[in-house]
């Protein structure tokens, strides 16, 4: 029996809520009985769009789209909350809200950490994304949120079968589910999660010009040491810093070297306009 | 992937932004998706390597999420089901043309409807002539060679006469007005070519320069989600992203490696740094300048200051633009050292800067920086990473602008010589209107402006016409018959719109469409369109041909078969058809069908013509639905501009006219279409035309907006500059304002009170000055019009810039439509745009010079 999972490339993804409308396209005004009734018009999104906007620095912005279904968690709280066996893990891992068994138990939806539940209220039912289990079941490849994807960075499969979409990703890249902190077990994995970023701009004292070329150096102490160059803009930047004490250094052949002790505790850090004296 | 069958049907369709396959049950849509390319019998995928990296074809259309919505679309609230008569419209009696827009309608028959078209044609061709009936269509119809504008649409009304109401380069303003006069490309309409760029920008770009430009946003415009994966592998490929705009736009907060964000209207006096800092240090192509070029020490003179005694330093620019003189120098230093290509504007035209204020003089700048730096060179393009894929132009298959039935064609006439159709029609009134002073030609004649006639694609001279409206002893407008319906939501102050259509002078409004949008409401007669989806027709993703001719945006040529899915919805028919039956009642049937009976016949033929059969029988493709183009990946790649960076005959499938070059030898064949054959530094049309015109002189200059930074008067009641580029979310107003999904996207709109209302985007300095927080409703205005909005904060934007897309189809006054104090609920931006040109000789749109003001709204406060 597979076991269906779902990684997703945050890399690769544009944010262009296909995967959205493409959910929404299937599950509004179609009913896939036993697995799903149909989705109401507006106001339920199986999958959503979660966004973290990083302002980095004043001249870099990322944003990061994360598109979020119902993780399929291995520890699903859902299963416990739900009366009546109304919602259940099938034997492939697809973790399904039956549509007629869960009328009524509107309190479902504050049952998951994730809140991908929602409440059909002209039905009283709770509901939430199926993998499009109606289609897997007719052997479809993978649901139509990935299907819909221009930039195919949700990878679908079998994570027992090695050679499925999922088990090559899940291979190839580093991943991690999103709020591991639930302690659910989900069954989704996410590449390119935002991680804390430090960056700074550095400039030559005397000309005011920007500062290209300049060793940075990004150390723990007796640790992991870091290094980049600045840019033509005199900018440098590094991804996924700890919230720790560093110590960084700049350096340029004909400039004075400089250093400073360096307490990360934000998620984002811009260390400003660094200035660089000649020697 | 294997698709279910079970008990629904499969079909396959075009839509504006790509194929798509339907599933249908109970001749009910089940599902729509955009189309894979997995079938045995698909031409495999291309690859492309260079730098060590493969770039792989993908194997489905990426289509954009108004298209992935579709469903929502054919089964709207708002789809128009049976012909409509506005309820006090009388036409034998009262007519209340002044209860446009506000009276209701009442449902009549497809005869009564026809009839009383059909009679109103009949009286006022009688009474005025054809010239008093002024006819257009929208510019993103559904898609479909037969269904489209250009095709049924023009066909018939060649055939009745009429006064055109000109479609213009409203995306790409600047190129057009501007660009034209520093490198050719008229019959392009100032957009350069694209050809086989994407693999040069693989093989050898090391930094790319996207100014004013949001690719990911408006792509290819039809070829949509198509190319990101192309930039995401420019950046596997190590290549830099700098982006130059106000708004940390789509692209860059995906992909920027530097944002720099400039005043709105400020764009030139950046460029003019950056050519500043190559001067004083050297680094540019000089060699190239001698022998490519001509007038660069006009140039140099005023770069440089001995022209106006104001030298163009960085930090002069910071002066005007607000970025930093090192940030500029830096800019300038980086692009010279590396191999730099510039994407100035979306496609090769979208972003607000082109469409400000003097919007032809950042063109022509742009093109000259890329002319100091050696344009054409490996890596050295004017390209915005949205054109150019391979594919192999050998094979023939029209695209929109090559006319369909009508015969009429955008550019090169391909088509006409392979006998489509038989009698090709051509428009026998010659008076004609710019759309965008419609309103005034209605309601004030007589109007004048210097611009184009017709097709814009002749000559770089055209554009120097005094027009006029109207023609001496022609009629002025008693009629306007409208397919589509955008230009509430597209054209600028727009509430001239709704006080044309108020208007007594106008005796009659037709309005032929697919939904019941804001411009419907102001007709008097409305015939409802059928989607594509809902009739068959023919088409090849993204073809526009003609001006945009070969552009190549998307990872495959895909020609469509496009097959009916469901019948019409209620009473709602074809364009085709009803400009049949119009026909027929007005004794055309056998002109306008050429005898074919019906939509199929002409499709058909459609196929014969093309270079379809030699690969496809018409069966196949009826059945299969599709048929994709593969490229010639042997054949020696033609970049855009290395054949003038050569010195050598032009290579690429696109040509220029007989008439661009002294003679159509090796030499003349490698001369671009200026006057001198070279990139003008010193326009030589624009000094033949008037080398006095201070707002187009012949070597570009920074000229303050009319509307900007220094409007210091304007300033004090408006300070805030609003852009409002192409939209994100939908395309046109057709897919906005219909209770559709993209609803639901926070960037697009937001529900607040159970109304969805569209988004402003402004700096939080900008928003804790005025007290607005996120999701607070806040009044936009300015002497044109006022419109509700749902604040969004961003540290994303200028502070002093403000930004919401343009093009929304949600229109809703609440009170007097057309009254500029009127509130409009439904986000129409352009109503705050002016209706002022480019510059006073150049008649194109400039909504990207707009002062307004924002604040919080409280309902029933001030």
């Amino acid at each position: 029996m597979a076991k269906y999972a779902m990684a997703i490339d945050l890399n690769r993804c544009i944010g262009c809520y296909n995967c959205q409308i493409a959910c929404k396209d299937e599950h509004v005004g179609n009913d896939f009985l036993p697995v799903a009734a149909a989705q109401p018009t507006f106001g339920h999104f199986w999958l959503s769009i979660e966004e973290r906007e990083q302002v980095r620095n004043p001249s870099h912005i990322k944003v990061t789209y994360i598109p979020k279904t119902c993780q399929h968690c291995e520890d699903a709280p859902c299963i416990k909350a739900a009366k009546n066996g109304a919602i259940y893990r099938r034997e492939d891992g697809i973790v399904i809200i039956d549509p007629e068994k869960a009328v009524g138990q509107t309190g479902l939806v504050a049952a998951c950490p994730y809140g991908s539940i929602y409440l059909n209220e002209e039905k009283q039912l709770p509901q939430k994304c199926t993998f499009c289990a109606h289609l897997v079941d007719d052997g479809w490849k993978e649901p139509r949120c990935a299907q819909s994807c221009p930039m195919s960075c949700m990878h679908f499969g079998d994570r027992d079968d090695p050679q499925s979409a999922v088990s090559k990703f899940l291979a190839a890249e580093s991943t991690e589910p999103l709020y591991p902190e639930l302690g659910t077990k989900p069954q989704l994995r996410y590449a390119g999660l935002p991680k804390p970023h430090l960056s700074g701009t550095i400039r030559l004292a005397d000309s005011k010009e920007c500062a290209a070329g300049v060793k940075v150096t990004l150390a723990v102490p007796k640790g992991e040491k870091r290094e980049t160059v600045t840019d033509a803009f005199g900018d440098f930047q590094f991804d996924n810093v700890s919230k720790t004490l560093y110590a960084i250094e700049y350096s340029l052949e004909g400039c004075q070297k400089q250093s400073q002790a360096l307490k990360i505790e934000e998620d984002i850090t811009f260390l400003g306009e660094i200035t660089l004296k000649m020697e | 992937m294997k698709y279910s069958s079970k008990d629904e049907q499969q079909f396959v369709n075009c839509t504006l932004s790509g194929p798509v396959r339907i599933f249908v049950k109970h001749g009910k849509v089940v599902r729509i998706l955009p189309l894979e390319y997995t079938e045995p019998d698909d031409a495999p995928p291309w690859k492309i390597e260079a730098r060590g990296e493969t770039f792989t074809r993908p194997n489905k259309a990426g289509i954009a999420c108004w298209v992935q919505g579709s469903k929502q679309q054919i089964y709207s609230k708002d789809r128009l089901l049976s012909p409509m008569k506005r309820v006090d419209f009388d036409p034998n009696g009262e007519r209340n043309p002044q209860n446009r827009g506000v009276s209701g309608y009442e449902p009549i028959t497809w005869d009564e409807a026809l009839s009383i078209v059909t009679g109103e044609i009949i009286r006022l061709k009688d009474k005025h002539g054809p010239s008093s009936i002024a006819v257009t269509g929208s510019s993103h119809d559904s898609w479909g060679n037969i269904g489209y504008r250009m095709s049924a649409l023009e066909r018939f009304w060649n055939l009745v006469g009429c006064t055109w109401i000109d479609h213009d380069p409203d995306s790409w303003q600047g190129s057009y007005w501007g660009a034209i006069h520093s490198w050719g490309f008229h019959w392009r309409l100032g957009q350069p070519p694209a050809f086989d760029l994407l693999r040069d920008t693989f093989e050898s770009t090391e930094m790319i320069v996207f100014w004013s430009s949001d690719p990911s946003t408006t792509s290819g415009d039809y070829a949509w989600n198509e190319t990101d994966q192309w930039r995401f592998h420019m950046k596997k490929l190590g290549i830099k992203f700098v982006f130059i705009d106000p708004h940390c736009n789509y692209t860059a907060v995906l992909d920027g490696d530097k944002w720099i964000a400039p005043k709105a209207g400020t764009d030139v006096a950046l460029a003019l740094a950056i050519a500043y800092t190559w001067i004083k240090e050297g680094t540019y192509d000089k060699e190239y300048i001698g022998t490519h070029t001509i007038g660069f020490d006009k140039w140099e003179a005023y770069v440089m200051g001995e022209e106006d005694g104001v030298p163009k330093t960085p930090e002069w620019a910071e002066g005007k633009s607000g970025v930093e003189a090192a940030v500029i120098q830096a800019l300038a230093r980086e692009w010279a050292s590396k191999r730099t290509t510039l994407a100035g504007g979306g496609r090769s035209g979208m972003g607000h800067v082109m469409r400000s204020s003097y919007g032809h003089e950042w063109s022509r700048a742009m093109v000259l920086l890329m002319g100091m730096q050696g344009l054409g060179k490996p890596g050295v393009n004017y390209y915005s990473t949205t054109g150019g894929a391979p594919a192999d132009w050998d094979f023939f298959f029209p695209g929109y602008a090559d006319g369909g039935i009508a015969g009429g064609s955008a550019g090169p006439k391909d088509l006409g010589p392979r006998g489509f159709p038989k009698r090709p029609t051509a428009s026998q009134i010659r008076q004609r209107i710019n759309r965008a002073c419609l309103p005034e030609c209605v309601i004030n004649p007589p109007v004048t402006w210097r611009g184009v006639y017709g097709y814009y694609g002749q000559s770089a001279q055209q554009q120097f016409t005094e027009c006029t409206f109207p023609f001496p002893g022609y009629s002025e407008i008693k009629m306007i018959f409208r397919q589509g319906a955008s230009y509430i939501g597209t054209m600028m102050e727009t509430n001239r719109f709704a006080r044309m259509y108020r208007d007594p002078k106008l005796e009659f409004v037709v309005n032929q469409t697919i939904f019941n949008e804001p411009e419907t409401k102001f007709a008097d007669i409305i015939f409802p369109v059928c989607t594509n989806f809902e009739r068959n027709d023919i088409g090849e993703w993204a073809k526009i041909s003609g001006y945009s001719n070969k552009l190549s945006p998307t990872n495959a040529r895909v020609v469509v078969f496009q097959q009916k899915c469901i019948e019409p919805r209620g009473l709602s028919k074809p364009d085709y058809q009803i400009f049949a039956l119009l026909a027929e009642r007005l004794g055309l049937k056998e002109m306008f069908t050429e005898g074919h009976p019906d939509e199929m016949s002409w499709i058909k033929r459609m196929y014969e013509v093309s270079d379809l059969p030699k690969v496809i029988s018409w069966e196949k493709f009826q059945s299969k639905g599709y048929y994709i183009i593969p490229p010639k990946m042997d054949k020696k790649p033609t970049p855009a501009l290395r054949w003038f960076y050569d010195q050598r005959a032009i290579d690429i499938p696109d040509k220029p006219m007989s008439v661009d070059r002294p003679t159509n030898d090796e030499q003349g064949m490698s001369r671009l279409s200026t006057p001198s054959g070279k990139i003008e530094f010193e326009s030589q049309t624009l000094k033949m035309f008037d080398p006095n015109d201070e707002e187009r002189p012949p070597v570009p200059h920074y000229i303050a907006s009319w509307e900007g930074t220094e409007s210091t008067e304007i300033l004090k009641n408006y300070p805030l500059q609003l852009i409002s580029p192409h939209p994100r979310f939908t395309f046109h107003s057709q897919h906005d304002g219909k209770s559709l999904w993209n609803d639901e996207i926070c960037h697009h709109r937001r529900l607040i009170d159970g109304y969805r209302y569209w988004v402003i985007r402004l700096h939080p300095v900008d928003a804790e000055k005025r007290g607005i927080k996120e999701n607070d409703l806040v009044k936009v205005r300015n002497d044109r019009g006022v419109v509700l909005c749902a604040a969004t904060i961003t540290e994303r934007m200028l502070p002093g810039v403000v930004h919401s897309y343009s093009s929304g189809g949600g229109y809703d006054p609440q009170g007097e439509p057309g009254v500029n104090t009127t509130i409009d609920k439904g986000g129409t931006i352009n109503q705050l745009t002016s209706s002022r040109f480019l510059s006073k000789n150049c008649a194109g749109m400039a909504p990207g010079s707009c002062l307004v003001e924002v604040e919080k709204y409280v309902e029933g406060g001030k």
